[in-house]
């Protein structure tokens, strides 16, 4: 059973944010680690890149697989993780503690259109 | 045996010649130290060894490796048959290694001729029109195909075409070859049998579709009945129907692409046509097509008229997908394979390795899952052990089969089950190796129910046993001038 | 019976019993009878070995084999003898991909020394398994430059190779790239027209060294005008002259790629050859193909196995940046083999005589009168000349003396004009240069 923190908000495709103000925190769920396997490579955007809903901004990378990072939601990018960047396993370690990067949101009626934990706990089963 | 461990970097010794070359007596002042500053300034740091030293580090380096010579090689989608010596001897043949690719037509009738007997002997046998031998691989025919296919609808002036349809079942390169041709994908769901879902398949097509690749029969070693409704239905869309000649052992002498229906199809000459492997290559992958679409095959092209051949490529071909005629010495073992086989031979290849998978289907499914009923083709798929109470993984039953002197068969392929095994046994192997394979599969299954920490610790018995692929991803050592640095700083620390 | 089959009508018998069917005709009922084939193909009857020896024998008979005096991407260089026994040992021949990596390091060792080899000639950090030619490696070389750049327009020298140049615009075309040529003058890259076509939408240049007419052009400062832009510098080369030139890293390339034929690789009409790619660090997960990385078994004996493979396309499928599956793998190794036997004594003194034999031929053809100078700036082994004498009739005289030069039709911004391309390698003697000059020079219109 993969681990689902309460009062976060999670995409369909295993994204979770933490809002805090008008800072979104983005990272990925501990079920999308465990199904990539021992993370060996994060690709995140540099700062001020902007990001968009359901748009590719990065990529993670094990031995078995690559998989795109979907933004949960549009903003412009203020902080990437380098100690993830430096040690990706952190991501397998704990992939809540672990966020990948902060954004400014740019709109935040978007977060009404993601996931509770509650409906990814039962998507991601 | 000694597991031999060393770089060739590492036998290196300064002052020491492997080599003989002429001595020249040009005038004097033609001096290569003249170019100056176009000169590098470093020596290239390569090693330097003797003759001898360079015979046996590449020989103890070959007994670190497993060939088609060494024992079976099952690995399904893989067509590892025999691969005859007399071809290399042919293939080696000076009046074949000594032309220069521009070489005056009219001196080299010899290889020109072997062109189009091959390309002729080949849409024969797929029931196509005309072939181009320049591709240098299956996955790069299949990009070669694309590319006639989105031509053919752009010189229609057609350009809402821009869209594959590919059975979520396909081979990865059969996507990927798509994208890089410039078209998008529309991955339509298999049914549980892998076969293409009619439904589906009636729900994409459009005229925005340009074509479907296809093989049959499917990864799974399942003709589709229905190939020649699924042809029409994409003819009748505007779509032309591709076909991905991975599978083609299966069908020689059973029946041929081209009277299915498909426009366009690649050969794997080092699959089916029995050329070798080589680690990786170099293999070759012609491609095939209807007369409609001849015009379009890439140059150069070789024609003939009046029993002569010459080299003359047609106004609308798409281009060079190569810098000359693609792998020569490989289409020229295959023409060899071909003459070796002859009419009378090849129509039984299919029927043959048919026969093996099904033996080894039928004498395996007590053991391993079968997750489709009825017969296969060239190739069967089981979906793991049928007990899988001790957790022992498809991936723990092919390193144990290493210990046996086997190869492991293709694994994790086809996606559609998560613990496939595809076991391909060609027609050069006899019903005794095929006895002894299936005695040791049931043997490996029966250690994973009572011995299940010898299957996921395997494999025991190779020089080396599961690598740390983690390790070779987060250092990417991947240079000799890697290694010395991470020696270096391994050293620092110490 | 068939020497290939090896099933007896016992074997068969009890196959049949084992799967329970009475016809083998039963396996193939999902076949529509109008698809199946029920004829014989329409190929000759099988040869014995015997045969099938006198029939190729005859074909390569009628093939002549001169000595090559043109280059042009196909070197005729020394060809080493135990390179092709130990190449065609079984375990490398007729070995599958090393997927499973316990039973193939053999195959991932000689990848590892030859992408370390790679690296060194070209001074760059990284190189991959190989690709299938320097031509489809330079064209892939452009996807791994839009990748970077992600800008969808590449300019490319006009002294390029023309076949190299045939793959790159057809790689393109399909994928939508936009090409761009940059004019040449006297034979090198037109700096001036370069600069002007350096702009924010240009994902990069290919260049070519030395290049199709043999110059060994001067790129200092053409890496820094690209990355100022945020553009890059593929620089496309024929690897055996790498031993002694200045180094498309030297340049300041961003990636390197080309062709490995003249390793000692023989001429075979065209293939098999052996492309390249190599790059920084930075760029080593955009690279294409395959590659091998050295690690650890669990028992901590050092390994080798494929690495970075989440890029490839059996895995990312449509979002690879290319589709390549195979490489050229035992062409790989011919290539490491032949760089360990000569090493860099011997590539020099290869590329030594190569220049001296070239510089020779070169100025005794223009003492004849009848050659004249296309370009004055500086080459390795191969030149261009010009000519009045017609193309037939060199031809002719060549073939009759047994010797083989290419005739080139070059368009320039003034015109076609019509070369002869010379390549002269370690294994051309001073003899036969004399014996080419006196053919050539005793030739009139």
């Amino acid at each position: 059973m993969s681990k689902v923190v309460e009062g976060l908000y999670y995409a369909q495709s295993h994204e979770w944010l933490k809002v805090e103000g008008n800072i979104g925190i983005i990272g990925v769920s501990d079920f999308a680690q465990a199904q990539l396997g021992s993370i060996v490579f994060v690709d995140l955007p540099e700062v001020g890149i902007q990001v968009t809903k359901e748009v590719e901004f990065g990529a993670v990378e094990s031995v078995k697989a690559a998989s795109d990072l979907l933004s949960p939601i549009s903003g412009v990018v203020i902080e990437n993780n380098q100690a993830v960047i430096d040690d990706p396993e952190l991501i397998n370690k704990d992939a809540f503690a672990n966020w990948l990067i902060k954004v400014e949101i740019a709109n935040p009626s978007e977060i009404d259109q993601l996931l509770s934990a509650a409906d990814y706990r039962s998507i991601s089963k | 045996m000694l597991n031999y461990d060393r770089l060739v970097f590492e036998q290196s010794v300064k002052g020491r010649k492997g080599y003989s070359l002429l001595n020249n007596t040009y005038p004097s002042k033609y001096q290569m130290a003249d170019l100056g500053a176009k000169l590098r300034l470093k020596t290239v740091p390569l090693p330097e060894l003797s003759e001898l030293d360079v015979v046996r580090h590449y020989t103890l380096l070959s007994q670190k490796n497993f060939g088609v010579e060494t024992g079976f090689y099952p690995l399904g989608s893989c067509t590892m048959k025999y691969n005859p010596k007399i071809n290399e001897e042919l293939a080696a043949l000076p009046g074949f290694t000594r032309i220069h690719p521009l070489h005056y037509p009219s001196s080299i009738e010899g290889t020109l001729k072997i062109y189009r007997y091959l390309s002729e002997m080949l849409s024969e046998i797929v029931g196509m029109d005309a072939f181009t031998l320049n591709p240098f691989a299956g996955a790069h025919g299949e990009l070669t195909g694309l590319m006639i296919m989105k031509q053919y609808h752009l010189n229609r002036q057609d350009f809402k075409r821009t869209k594959v349809i590919v059975p979520d079942a396909a081979h990865g390169t059969n996507p990927a070859s798509s994208a890089v041709a410039g078209m998008d994908i529309i991955e339509i769901p298999s049914t549980a049998s892998g076969l293409v879902d009619i439904e589906q398949l009636k729900a994409v097509l459009n005229d925005d579709v340009a074509g479907m690749m296809l093989t049959n029969p499917n990864t799974l070693g399942i003709f589709d009945r229905n190939i020649c409704e699924i042809c029409r239905l994409v003819h009748e869309a505007g779509g032309l129907m591709y076909y991905d000649g991975a599978n083609l052992n299966a069908l020689l002498g059973q029946a041929r692409p081209g009277d299915m229906g498909f426009d366009i199809v690649h050969v794997n000459l080092h699959k089916t046509f029995s050329t070798p492997h080589g680690g990786g290559g170099p293999g070759s992958g012609p491609v095939g097509v209807k007369k409609k679409l001849a015009h379009l095959l890439p140059g150069p092209q070789v024609k003939e008229t009046d029993g002569f051949c010459y080299i003359e490529t047609s106004a609308e071909s798409i281009g060079r997908v190569s810098g000359f005629f693609g792998n020569t010495l490989v289409w020229i073992r295959a023409y060899a394979y071909i003459l070796t086989l002859g009419k009378e031979n090849i129509k039984r290849v299919g029927e043959l390795a048919t026969i093996n998978a099904n033996y080894v289907k039928e004498s395996l499914k007590d053991d391993y899952l079968l997750p489709i009923e009825g017969p296969c083709m060239h190739e069967c798929v089981f979906d793991g052990l049928l007990d899988k109470s001790t957790n022992v993984t498809t991936l723990d039953i092919a390193k144990r089969l290493l210990d046996f002197g086997y190869h492991a068969p293709t694994i994790y392929f086809p996606l559609l089950f998560h613990q496939s095994i595809m076991i391909e046994p060609t027609e050069t192997e006899s019903k005794q190796t095929l006895d002894d394979f299936i005695a040791v599969m049931k043997t490996v299954a029966k250690e994973a129910k009572e011995h299940p920490d010898i299957v996921k610790e395997a494999p025991h018995a190779t020089l080396v046993s599961r690598i740390d692929e983690v390790y070779a991803a987060k250092k990417m050592i991947l240079t000799y001038q890697d290694l010395l640095e991470e020696n270096a700083k391994i050293n620092e620390v110490k | 019976m068939f020497k290939y089959f090896p099933h007896t009508e016992n074997d068969l018998f009890a196959m049949k019993a084992k799967i329970g069917i009475r016809n083998t005709a039963d396996l193939f009922r999902d076949i529509p009878e109008n698809v199946a084939f029920r004829r014989d193909y329409d190929i000759p009857s099988a040869m014995s070995e015997i045969e099938l020896r006198k029939h190729l024998e005859a074909l390569a008979a009628e093939n002549k084999t001169p000595i090559v005096f043109s280059g042009m991407g196909a070197y005729d260089h020394y060809n080493p003898a135990i390179i092709a026994q130990l190449v065609n040992r079984e375990e490398f021949l007729t070995a599958y991909t090393p997927y499973q990596p316990e039973v193939a390091q053999g195959t991932l060792q000689y990848i590892f020394e030859f992408q370390s080899m790679v690296a060194m000639l070209s001074g760059m950090e990284v190189a991959n398994a190989s690709m299938y030619d320097g031509a489809t490696a330079t064209a892939e070389a452009m996807f791994m430059g839009l990748a970077i750049a992600k800008r969808n327009k590449f300019l490319v020298s006009a002294t390029v190779s023309p076949f190299v140049l045939d793959v790159i615009k057809t790689y393109a075309h399909f994928r939508g790239v936009e090409i761009v040529m940059v004019p040449m003058k006297d034979g090198v890259i037109d700096r001036d027209e370069l600069l002007a076509l350096i702009g924010d939408d240009i994902a990069g240049l290919i260049v070519q060294k030395p290049n199709f007419y043999g110059i060994i052009e001067d790129y200092t400062g053409i890496a820094d005008q690209l990355h100022a832009k945020k553009a890059i510098l593929i620089e496309n080369n024929d690897i055996s002259t790498l031993a002694v030139l200045k180094t498309p890293s030297d340049d300041g390339a961003d990636i390197a790629c080309g062709d490995c034929q003249s390793l000692g690789m023989p001429l075979a009409f065209g293939g098999p050859y052996l492309g390249y790619m190599a790059t920084k660090k930075a760029y080593a997960r955009k690279l294409p193909g395959r590659i091998v990385g050295q690690s650890f078994d669990k028992n901590g004996k050092r390994a080798y196995v494929l690495t970075l493979q989440a890029r490839e396309q059996h895995i990312r499928r449509e979002k690879a940046n290319s589709n390549i599956c195979s490489n050229q793998s035992l062409m790989a190794l011919y290539a490491t083999i032949y760089l360990a036997l000569m090493g860099p004594d011997g590539l020099k003194e290869v590329n030594e005589m190569a220049y001296s034999g070239a510089h020779y031929l070169y100025d005794e053809l223009l003492k004849t009168g009848k050659f004249f100078v296309a370009f004055e700036q500086p080459f390795l082994k191969e030149f261009v000349v010009k000519t009045s004498l017609p193309p037939d009739l060199i031809r002719h005289a060549l073939d009759e003396a047994g010797m083989f030069a290419a005739v080139v039709i070059d368009e320039t911004a003034s015109g076609m004009q019509m070369l002869l391309n010379f390549a002269v390698t370690e294994k051309r003697t001073k003899k036969e240069i004399d014996c080419l000059v006196a053919v050539l020079g005793g030739l009139s219109c």
